[in-house]
């Protein structure tokens, strides 16, 4: 096989996988977002579905697949049906560039973890993100409803406030690292001398969290879908499996955010303690551990996300607004130049 | 009922059905892009003519409708709909049915205040404030449903005294309640009083000066909030407040956060008055004893010939006040709740009319969400604790 061909077939391998991963990842969030949030609200959550409750994503699917979906009469029909699609496919994309794993050899190749291995991936990720609010601008507008639009106008405000601040926290990270390769930088966690990044850069690391949060539209942030003031802001007029769209976007967000958390804050695949405590080399079991440290640094994210949502009373539109501009970004032109010295310096 | 918009406004129809309007609350709202600039409240979306129905009921059976209109704080609405009959009337209870009243009423005050934390918490996204909320009332509704077999409209407080005495779990079960609640109104603080968001979210909004507050005849917290201390329990006291030691609540600034601030209180200074109720809680008998008002003993009416026909023409006719007209009035959950009732000396009131507090905050609602932001008009709305079953009647 040459070449291309390798690249071809193992894309799509991967591309597949972290599709099916990443669809039944955003079902299970559900179900995990409903039992964190029940036991932190001294209830159960569901247990009627299934064992414990864990057939009711699947439940959840099938009803959304099965209702009926109007249209409001005054909608942009064509935008109205593309927007939920170009928000789930922005989530899907952002996902891409991240690492899961140690990368290793197979069929005489290096292989990595992640979909695809750009040099440039955080770039990458940043434009893609970026994307991600064209999916709730256009769906609010098509819909022709003044809640929706509302919600849109937020999104578009609110984007634009984190994500400065949000890329300058990356650019920190990216500093130190010295590339903008995803892998490299998890590699650059492991160099001798350095350690997890959330150490060298805690200011980065408030940032990016904060900063995730908001670019997710989450609680405390979640001002865009604000239901007790906008309804369901952008997505009030859409149903049944349109809407479930938007709302497993979120949920993939919500994964792509964490992960990025772990990556470029808390060392990716590399174990606590790892290099101190113990150390793997034998093959399989290296991969395997590293992608359980993973998942184990993301689902610590994923619950600290429903966390803020059980605690937090939501901001305000102009105070969230104040927050990013005035707090969030000057902190982070100071970190980044403060990294840059240091970096320059060293 | 409209509003004429501006060139650059836009008109946004928030309710009757909105997550937080509390029930069937319509607002009008013009916005200038976030900004509302004119709020226009409609209301009759539950109209359900209670009032009118009132009318064609006898005294005892008017007790019911009393509960299904402020349906949070049942036992203060038939405490005072009780109370202004037996003003009617011209009757005197026993002590012990005062303390009992008092007891009760307080425990409804905590109940009412509670839903109000827990929706208004929600309207600010702190969702688990409604369920902390309501885990705590529902323990005084198994008191209620503990003494009456029923869990909201319990219908206990009658003329001329109760419906009958308190049951022996009564004690413990308020005991117990006594010794819970003060860790979790400290709960309460430490997720909403000391938030940074919360207090972010509420100081400064929703500004009440208390002259337009007085103007707009606002009562309760909502009045007290901008720092009037005027509360019909100490202005006015009726069954046996005069009795006890509790504080009148005021807020500084009269905005969100005060009025929030004056219920968290109110809710320290009820458990209060409760304790103080239940340890001296006098004996004695738990209604009058006067045929034409209250219904003989049922081992009674089965001996005793006198008692039958008591019986049956107090149900059949009802109680008969002289002609008069009263107005009473008790501090409500929501404040000033008075009932009038008009006599024409049959066994059913002439007209039944009901203040509700509601209705009289609702309408400051305009003053104080001129210029806010729709989030804060959600925060507005939340605070003035309205229910649309009082408003609309």
């Amino acid at each position: 096989m040459n070449d291309w061909g390798d690249v071809l077939v193992t894309g799509i391998i991967k591309s597949v996988i972290a599709l099916a991963l990443l669809m039944a990842g955003g079902g299970l969030l559900t179900l995990m977002e409903r039992k964190i949030l029940g036991r932190l609200q001294t209830r159960y959550g569901p247990i009627r579905v299934g064992p414990f409750g864990l057939l009711q994503p699947l439940a959840d699917g099938l009803k959304m697949l099965l209702k009926e979906q109007p249209v409001p009469a005054n909608a942009k029909i064509g935008v109205y049906l593309v927007a939920p699609a170009i928000s789930l496919f922005v989530a899907f994309m952002a996902f891409a560039i991240v690492p899961v794993g140690p990368s290793f050899f197979l069929f005489g190749k290096m292989r990595t973890l992640s979909v695809t291995n750009v040099n440039i991936g955080m770039l990458y990720l940043l434009a893609i993100l970026s994307l991600g609010v064209y999916g709730v601008v256009l769906g609010a507008w098509s819909s022709a409803n003044r809640y929706s639009l509302l919600g849109g106008l937020r999104a578009g405000a609110q984007m634009i406030s984190y994500e400065i601040s949000l890329g300058l926290a990356i650019l920190g990270v990216v500093v130190l690292a010295g590339t903008l390769s995803p892998i490299g930088i998890v590699e650059a966690q492991k160099a001798p001398g350095m350690t997890w990044f959330v150490f060298l850069q805690p200011v980065g690391f408030f940032l990016f969290m904060i900063g995730g949060v908001a670019e997710t539209n989450r609680a405390p942030f979640d001002l865009v879908e604000a239901e007790q003031e906008l309804i369901g802001g952008y997505f009030t007029e859409y149903g049944g499996m349109r809407w479930g769209l938007y709302m497993l976007a979120e949920y993939i967000n919500m994964l792509t955010v964490s992960a990025l958390v772990a990556t470029l804050f808390l060392g990716g695949w590399i174990g606590i303690g790892t290099g101190i405590l113990w150390t793997v080399t034998a093959a399989p079991w290296a991969q395997l551990l590293g992608v359980f440290w993973f998942f184990v640094k993301v689902a610590f994210f994923i619950f600290v996300y429903f966390w803020f949502r059980a605690t937090l009373p939501r901001i305000r539109y102009d105070q969230l607004m104040g927050f990013g501009w005035k707090v969030l970004l000057p902190l982070s032109v100071l970190n980044m130049l403060v990294t840059a010295l240091y970096v320059s310096l060293r | 009922m409209a509003i004429q918009p501006r060139e650059d406004t836009m008109i946004l129809n928030l309710g009757p059905q909105h997550p937080s309007t509390h029930g069937v609350l319509r607002v009008l709202v013009e916005l200038e892009g976030e900004t509302v600039l004119n709020v226009k409240p409609d209301i009759g979306y539950l109209h359900t003519g209670i009032e009118k129905s009132g009318e064609r009921l006898k005294y005892q059976q008017v007790i019911t409708l009393c509960d299904r209109m402020g349906y949070l704080d049942n036992m203060m609405d038939e405490l005072a709909y009780v109370l202004a009959v037996e003003k009617l009337l011209g009757i005197e209870v026993p002590e012990r049915v005062k303390w009992i009243r008092v007891l009760l009423a307080e425990l409804e005050r905590i109940s009412s205040h509670l839903v109000w934390i827990g929706t208004h918490g929600l309207d600010l996204g702190a969702m688990s404030m409604f369920m902390y909320a309501f885990r705590e009332r529902e323990k005084i509704l198994d008191i209620k449903e503990n003494l009456s077999g029923v869990r909201m409209m319990t219908s206990f407080i009658r003329i001329g005294g109760l419906a009958q005495d308190l049951t022996p779990q009564f004690e413990p079960m308020v005991r117990e309640f006594i010794r819970y609640f003060p860790q979790r109104l400290q709960e309460y603080n430490e997720l909403l009083t000391k938030n940074e968001i919360w207090v972010e979210r509420t100081k400064g909004v929703g500004v009440l000066p208390p002259d337009v507050a007085i103007n707009m005849g606002c009562s309760g917290p909502t009045l007290r909030g901008s720092g009037v201390p005027y509360d019909v329990r100490k202005t006015m006291p009726y069954s046996g407040y005069e009795n006890f030691d509790f504080e009148v609540m005021v807020g500084r600034n009269g905005d969100v956060y005060d009025r929030f601030w004056v219920r968290i209180q109110e809710m320290a200074q009820s458990l209060r008055i409760v304790e103080q109720a239940l340890d001296g809680l006098p004996e004695g008998p738990w209604r009058i004893d006067d045929r034409k008002i209250v219904p003989p003993p049922k081992d009674e009416i089965v001996t005793s010939m006198e008692s039958l026909i008591h019986h049956f023409k107090l149900y059949t006719e009802g109680l008969k006040p002289p002609v008069g007209e009263v107005y009473q009035a008790i501090e409500g959950g929501r404040g000033e709740m008075g009932y009038y009732v008009v006599s024409n000396a049959t066994g059913k009131p002439y007209r039944f009319h009901m203040r509700a507090p509601s209705f009289y905050n609702l309408q400051a609602l305009p003053k104080m969400a001129h210029r806010c932001l729709i989030a804060d008009l959600v925060a507005i709305i939340g605070s003035t604790d309205i229910v649309l079953g009082e408003i609309d009647r």
